[in-house]
């Protein structure tokens, strides 16, 4: 009964969907009120009714209902309560039943806190999102749906992939999706401004928290994925250019540079069809990373050939909404005039570099991750295209954009004679190598890329701070000077010392990170790092749902106790898998990682030691931006920008005046 | 048109350009020590068995190199690479003879050849393509300049936006 509520409840939020689409679009074409009125009650009843929907599947979890297959396909009775509630995700139904969730919430969102937002503008945005909407929910209920039945009932679920039955695991798709799907809403502005052929700042101060905070959510999702492969699958890496993770990077990639752009269109009204494009392009990275990662095309061809009719619809849908957003933005974008004009040093070019950069460097992932799959349709080969490829070709395009992120945020908008500030600048970066120098002879073997690295990084953070130092240097009063500086400003710093921090740690940890496979039996002792590694015992441990053989550490350095780390390799009951967790004491400076291998026999196991020195830097560094993003989301100036927009209306005249001399 | 003052700003980016280019060019050293369970006869064969291992593919696995990999194959080939690097063969011996038996798909680092320019020099094409856009961006003026806006206008805009 559930199952079939549930059912019944996406068709309902679907023909909401179909009315959110199709009424207020064209209400805002013709000037009726009335229809673009229903933007608002068709968002809202959609999202109640996708909610209503997930909370059924939900609930056949929980209840243990495996009549309805997707349950049974996903879980079990052992399984725990909370890996029950995110089991829902765990497969391929429920993950883009989410994805419709999430839309219909970011559309939810949009529709609520938009009170004053023009009626043609808000119809307009809606009305693409409900579009968005239909194709993923008849995707759902005409290729995947997560409330069929089977008969005869099994009596226990075939339960949930081990490696997902962890909380990292739980919260890692869902921000995700939060990210992936919240650049709809920015896809939606921008092809609201194309239908309207106007991109006023009005509008893009609108897009630009929406932005943000989508990105916000990308960037802890994927940082969430990265810190969980790392104690999760065992092998202490960090980032494996897997196509799955690509995936997943490039709208990121593509979300960073729109933010920059989104900067100089609203400030200075430049880039503005660069910035549309951009939306466009950052949301059709979402849908083919949903592709690539739904459709398993890229991990084997015939992962694809065996379910072709979802590939081929995400295929399809993939192709309409590209296509025909691009030939809108190819039809309309000529409207879209940018005005003002910049010099060689200034903000805008800054900001324009960020943008080439960032650009390139995507495209250089996108054309790594789906070259294998060209080559191999056109039958000309089967290569593999791994890390080695990605590093030396990314990281070249990378080094710029860190190098330059704290000048570009000083410059002065259209013009800047840098006057006052090359002296201290140059002084910045003798310092930032000099300090670099100096701290890389705190590390075993002194290496001359480690001094550069961590003077990259010292220098990333100095400038950044000198830009805040430099904001305030006339104020008489700097520190209600500080506290009346802009939300936003303060975000821009946070993040991008957070890129100095996240630059350390990857520096770090690849350059110094030492490893060993060892042969050990218990009582014996292995030093790696200038750490004692004891083995003191080995038991056998049952968990709710699984066997495991649990390894007991001791950790000492020079004689000092540091930590008793435990490491498992357990055996689920129900798939019978196996799986490594590893024990790992994490530092500021450093951690320690120990997986349990093989079983050798005599009581000696296989152990893989690892010293991993600064790796918590990087997702230190992700967390910094993240916080950056949300701090400038939530600027007082946008949402001052609402009331200015109501102000605006009232005295229309002036603003028409305004607006036609900005734009 | 470049001036002192851009000269300096210049300056000090060709002097991290340099310092960067340096991190680049050095090789990788790896500070991996030797896996004990196998024993080398010197630190250089042990750097370079790792480093074979996490650059070929394992070919039975989903996304997974040789070193990471607990299928059966992946571990044979591991044996196959361990005994080459002990008989002190070099990482293009082995790699040619890995090659020859599997195909490039077991390189992780695909080679330069004529089907894979646009993988290894798109992106730099790219890019210099995207410099000259941007390039003539800013030394162009816009076709349509807009006046700038009078005092009475901005101040107008300024109070509207406050």
């Amino acid at each position: 009964m559930i199952a079939e509520i549930g059912q019944f409840a996406l068709i309902l939020a679907l023909c909401a969907a179909v009315v959110l689409a199709v009424l207020p679009l064209i209400g805002s074409f013709i000037v009726q009120p009335q229809w673009m009125a229903l933007a608002r009650p068709a968002a809202l009843l959609q999202l109640l009714m996708v909610t209503i929907s997930y909370l059924a599947l939900t609930s056949t979890f929980i209840t243990n209902d495996f009549s309805v297959l997707y349950t049974a396909n996903t879980s079990n009775t052992q399984l725990p309560l909370i890996y029950k509630i995110s089991g829902v995700w765990g497969g391929h139904e429920g993950s883009i039943l989410l994805w419709v969730w999430v839309l219909a919430i970011w559309t939810g969102a949009v529709a609520i806190f938009s009170k004053h937002m023009p009626a043609v503008l808000l119809s307009r945005v809606l009305s693409v999102l409900g579009m968005i909407s239909i194709g993923f929910m008849l995707f759902v209920l005409l290729t995947s749906n997560p409330f069929e039945r089977i008969f005869p009932i099994p009596v226990d679920g075939a339960s949930l992939n081990p490696l997902l039955q962890d909380i990292g695991m739980a919260a890692h798709p869902p921000l995700l999706y939060m990210g992936y799907v919240g650049f709809s809403v920015a896809f939606a502005f921008a092809v609201a401004a194309l239908l309207g052929g106007e991109l006023d700042s009005a509008t893009l101060r609108w897009m630009r928290p929406w932005t943000n905070i989508a990105w916000m959510f990308l960037t802890l999702g994927i940082a969430l994925g990265s810190y969980w492969a790392y104690y999760e699958l065992g092998w202490g890496g960090w980032w494996f250019w897997d196509p799955v993770e690509n995936a997943s990077f490039m709208p990121w990639l593509l979300g960073t540079a729109l933010i920059h752009s989104l900067a100089a269109s609203e400030k200075r009204g430049v880039f503005k069809a660069w910035t549309v494009l951009l939306a466009v392009l950052a949301f059709s990275l979402s849908l083919l990373g949903t592709f690539i990662v739904r459709s398993g095309v890229l991990t084997s061809v015939h992962a694809f050939a065996s379910d072709p009719a979802r590939g081929k619809f995400i295929l399809y849908f993939l192709v309409i909404t590209i296509g025909l957003s691009l030939l809108l933005f190819a039809v309309r974008s000529h409207k879209l005039k940018s005005t003002a004009n910049f010099e060689l040093v200034s903000r805008e070019s800054a900001l324009l570099l960020n943008n080439i950069l960032l650009l390139v460097a995507c495209a250089a992932v996108l054309l790594g991750t789906l070259y294998p799959l060209f080559l191999d349709a056109l039958d000309m080969g089967k290569i593999s295209v791994g890390p080695q490829y990605f590093n030396a070709v990314f990281v070249p395009l990378m080094l710029p954009v860190i190098m330059v992120v704290g000048i570009g945020a000083l410059l002065n908008w259209k013009k800047d004679k840098l006057k006052g500030r090359q002296t201290t600048l140059l002084a910045l970066v003798i310092l930032s190598l000099i300090a670099g120098a100096i701290l890389a002879t705190q590390f075993d073997g002194y290496k001359i890329t480690a001094a550069a690295a961590i003077g990259l990084a010292i220098w990333v953070a100095a400038s950044s701070l000198y830009g805040v130092y430099y904001r305030l240097r006339n104020k008489r009063n700097r520190l209600s000077a500080a506290m009346h500086t802009p939300a936003a400003f303060w975000g821009m710093t946070i993040a991008h010392i957070g890129m100095g921090v996240f630059t350390l740690g990857v520096a770090l940890t690849s350059m110094f990170a030492d490893e060993q496979t060892v042969r050990m039996g218990i009582g014996e002792t292995h030093e790696l790092a200038g750490y004692e590694f004891r083995f003191k015992s080995i038991d056998e441990v049952r968990g709710p749902n699984y066997v495991a053989a649990q390894a007991t550490f001791v950790i000492t350095k020079e004689q000092n106790s540091v930590s008793t780390l435990v490491a498992e390799k357990r055996v689920y009951n129900v798939r019978r898998d196996t799986m490594t967790e590893a024990g790992i004491d994490g530092g500021l400076t450093r951690d320690l990682f120990i997986a349990l291998g093989e079983h050798l026999g005599n009581n000696e196991w296989s152990i893989r030691l690892q010293y991993k020195p600064f790796i918590r830097w990087i997702w230190f560094g992700t967390v910094f931006m993240a916080l950056g993003a949300l701090l400038a989301a939530v600027d007082r100036r946008y949402r001052v920008a609402a009331t200015t927009q109501k102000r605006a209306r009232n005295t229309k005249v002036a603003t028409g005046a305004a607006t036609g001399a900005a734009s | 048109m470049v001036n002192r003052k851009q000269q300096t700003v210049v300056h000090v980016l060709l002097i991290q350009v340099c310092v960067m280019l340096f991190v680049l060019l050095m090789p990788a050293s790896s500070a991996h020590s030797a896996e004990t369970v196998l024993k080398f006869d010197s630190d250089e064969q042990a750097a370079l068995y790792l480093r074979l291992t996490e650059e070929f593919r394992c070919l039975k696995c989903q996304n997974q190199n040789l070193a990471d990999s607990n299928a059966d194959l992946a571990q044979d080939l591991r044996n196959e690479i361990y005994d080459a690097v002990i008989n002190g063969q070099s990482r293009d011996e082995i790699a040619d003879y890995l090659v020859a038996r599997y195909g490039d798909f077991v390189l992780y680092r695909p080679p330069v050849k004529r089907v894979t320019y646009l993988l290894w020099f798109g992106p730099f094409v790219l890019l210099l393509f995207a410099i000259i856009g941007g390039w003539r961006l800013i030394s162009s003026k816009p076709t349509i300049t807009a006046p700038e806006p009078s005092e009475a206008l901005e101040d107008a805009r300024r109070r509207l936006n406050e």
